[in-house]
């Protein structure tokens, strides 16, 4: 699928049909998950606050999702000079950014009633801070390169480096926690994972990612467009 | 290898001297390191905890004093297509140049590291191990900062982007040369951080060169 | 080592823009060849891509050794010499360290070395820093390395620009030398050399000759 997508083309006539569906997808799995988390029942631990989960908890898998699109476009560009994987890397970097940011964001307000704090070093959260300091260094970096190329490949380079550290990077906090017997809020297994608290989470991570798609597709399109437009207007200059 | 040699001794000599040199990095270390205590109030109890843990900040900053200089002035003049034409590969030349930024500012640190530990309020039993853990931390800084500094040649505003780049990389080195000095601080096991330390600033030391011969004919392309 | 370096076909981009199409050339042992054409022709361009920074948009560049075709990384690492615009000497240093380390991180012997600090009137320098140098003069200390390491193929970038009458017909005569013991020159310029080359010119108007005959020998 990936080699017939690589023609541009191809991928923008693919695109036209695609991203809108899943778009309308992503929206009616957005509102299955929040009427299912609206009635699922509370948490005797977290209360009512339990809801933010199934916002939070999805938008932070789905921003290590995004930074393996981000990661394997970028290693496609590097490999095989394919201008459509330089696009895709381009266009996933500001989603995942926001994406992840939007975790940090609801994670804190979820944990600010139990842990009375704003932010507490607990490793998931450190990790996910990280991450996003990744998607920033890398859309900074490609922002400060003046060829386009040069930038695509030296952000390249940058996102394998990245996604070669970011286990160890996560490692380090798992084990600097285990260190301080720090509290593991978001313990692997989860609060409370019970059938109906899953339905929703699953659902909302179903729409996260189709929503992802759908942008990042409109995104691609976006670069593709904006790349013919240079390529013309540097033509019409000589 | 002549030619590596030939280079190393260079890039040893233009270590010392770039960006100030160790002089630099070290006056940087004392003034980081002067304002802590006159930020928190100076209570003793609080630096002693703080003491290790901000040393390492001051050192990984420090480390980042000289960063942007590694390639950038190869590059600007011209030098770098030299060396590119060389004897030696360009993973080499890497290795070179991080090696002597390693020597030049990371082991003056290292040196300075207990020290400052110290002077914050540390015992000094943990002076040996702090010592240790620069050391062996600041090849990993030298490394992580060579990837920054390569991927970053051509780019407008040099400086803040690589440390905006490579802080994030820098982490485990602060958790792990960190959490080994606490761990003594708290007579827990010191060993699995050293080990841990020193098994990725070997990884970068074994990896990086890659990906900064890559991001230097990037540049040059 | 390099006895011959074949051009096919090849065409550069330089960012968006198409540089060239389609040229091919190939320079021999013994032969020189002026590069010529307007500013943005590309130029500067093909000499980075014969030297392997550059990859070719189309078409290869192969080298050819006495023995049969030669590994490209390892035809440019030891058989080529590159002297651009810039000459990659340190300000701050002395001359004479800068100049000997050019000459041995390109593999220079003792020999060569005393006879480029002969040839090119580089010891009054020595003494003085890079910064200190007018441009002729670090011209004339990076061009060194050139005779104090023997490879064969020089790839030159408007060279003798910035060096007076007298250095320019020393090193012609250098140039000439080179040639004569089978090594071969790709120089851009909008002068002419010192010496008798071909022509190739990249489009556009040319500085020289509009002669687009290749692989004459004028030797």
């Amino acid at each position: 699928m990936i080699t017939v997508l690589a023609n541009p083309q191809r991928f923008l006539a693919f695109s036209r049909v695609a991203a809108p569906i899943l778009g309308a997808l992503a929206a009616i799995l957005a509102a299955a998950a929040l009427w299912t988390g609206w009635s699922a029942p509370d948490d005797y631990q977290q209360g009512a606050t339990v809801r933010l989960m199934f916002i939070h908890v999805p938008a932070a898998i789905t921003g290590m999702l995004i930074y393996g699109c981000l990661a394997g476009s970028a290693f496609f560009g590097l490999v095989f000079r394919h201008l459509l994987a330089d696009a895709a890397a381009r266009a996933a970097a500001p989603l995942g950014a926001a994406v992840t940011l939007l975790g940090l964001i609801t994670g804190s307000f979820w944990g600010r009633p139990m842990w009375g704090a704003w932010w507490v070093w607990d490793a998931r959260l450190t990790s996910y801070l990280i991450l996003f300091l990744f998607f920033v260094g890398y859309m900074a970096l490609q922002a400060s390169i003046d060829d386009e190329t040069k930038a695509d490949r030296a952000s390249g380079i940058l996102a394998m480096v990245g996604v070669i550290m970011l286990p160890i990077v996560h490692y380090s906090v798992l084990w600097w926690n285990s260190l301080h017997q720090g509290e593991t809020i978001f313990a692997p297994g989860g609060p409370k994972a019970s059938a109906v608290y899953l339905t929703p989470l699953f659902l909302m991570w179903a729409a996260y990612s189709l929503g992802f798609g759908a942008l990042w597709m409109v995104r691609i399109r976006g670069e593709i467009w904006r790349r013919r437009a240079q390529a013309l207007a540097v033509q019409g200059a000589r | 290898m002549n030619g590596f040699g030939v280079l190393l001794k260079r890039e040893l000599a233009m270590a010392w001297n770039r960006g100030g040199g160790p002089a630099v990095a070290l006056a940087f270390n004392v003034c980081a390191v002067t304002l802590l205590p006159l930020a928190s109030g100076g209570s003793l109890d609080k630096l002693k905890l703080l003491a290790p843990g901000f040393s390492w900040v001051a050192l990984a900053l420090a480390s980042l004093l000289s960063l942007e200089r590694l390639f950038e002035r190869d590059y600007e003049d011209g030098a770098l297509d030299l060396l590119a034409l060389g004897p030696a590969p360009l993973e080499l030349v890497a290795v070179a140049k991080c090696l002597a930024q390693w020597v030049c500012t990371g082991i003056p640190l290292a040196v300075f590291a207990p020290i400052a530990a110290t002077a914050l309020g540390a015992d000094l039993a943990l002076a040996p191990l702090t010592f240790l853990c620069a050391l062996i931390g600041g090849i990993g800084f030298a490394f992580v900062g060579g990837v920054g500094a390569a991927v970053s040649l051509g780019a407008r505003a040099g400086g803040v982007l690589i440390a905006v780049i490579v802080l994030p990389l820098f982490t485990p080195l602060a958790i792990f040369g960190g959490g080994a000095i606490a761990s003594l601080a708290m007579g827990l096991d010191w060993r699995p951080g050293l080990l841990f330390l020193s098994a990725y600033s070997l990884l970068f030391l074994a990896l990086g060169p890659f990906a900064m011969a890559m991001a230097c004919r990037n540049a040059l392309s | 080592m390099i006895r011959e370096v074949r051009v096919e076909n090849l065409a550069l981009m330089r960012g968006d823009r198409l540089l060239f199409q389609g040229l091919d050339f190939s320079l021999n042992a013994g032969q020189a060849i002026s590069l010529v054409g307007r500013n943005g022709a590309g130029k500067t361009s093909l000499l980075r891509a014969i030297a392997g920074f550059l990859r070719p948009w189309e078409g290869a560049i192969a080298f050819e050794g006495e023995t049969g075709p030669l590994e490209p990384e390892d035809a440019r690492s030891r058989g080529l010499h590159m002297a651009g615009h810039q000459d990659g000497l340190k300000a701050s240093r002395s001359a004479e360290t800068e100049f000997l380390f050019q000459a041995r991180w390109t593999g220079a012997s003792e020999a060569g070395i005393a006879k480029a600090r002969e040839a090119l009137d580089l010891d009054v320098l020595f003494d003085l820093e890079v910064r200190k140098l007018s441009a002729g003069q670090r011209r004339r200390l990076s061009l060194g390395r050139l005779l104090a390491s023997q490879r064969p193929l020089w790839l030159l970038d408007e060279p003798l620009a910035p060096l007076d009458v007298d250095h320019r017909r020393a090193f012609g005569a250098l140039m000439a030398e080179h040639l004569a013991n089978g090594g071969m020159i790709l120089a851009a310029v909008h002068d002419p050399l010192p010496i008798d080359t071909d022509t190739l010119d990249l489009g556009g108007l040319g500085g020289l000759d509009q002669d687009q005959d290749l692989g004459e020998d004028r030797a």
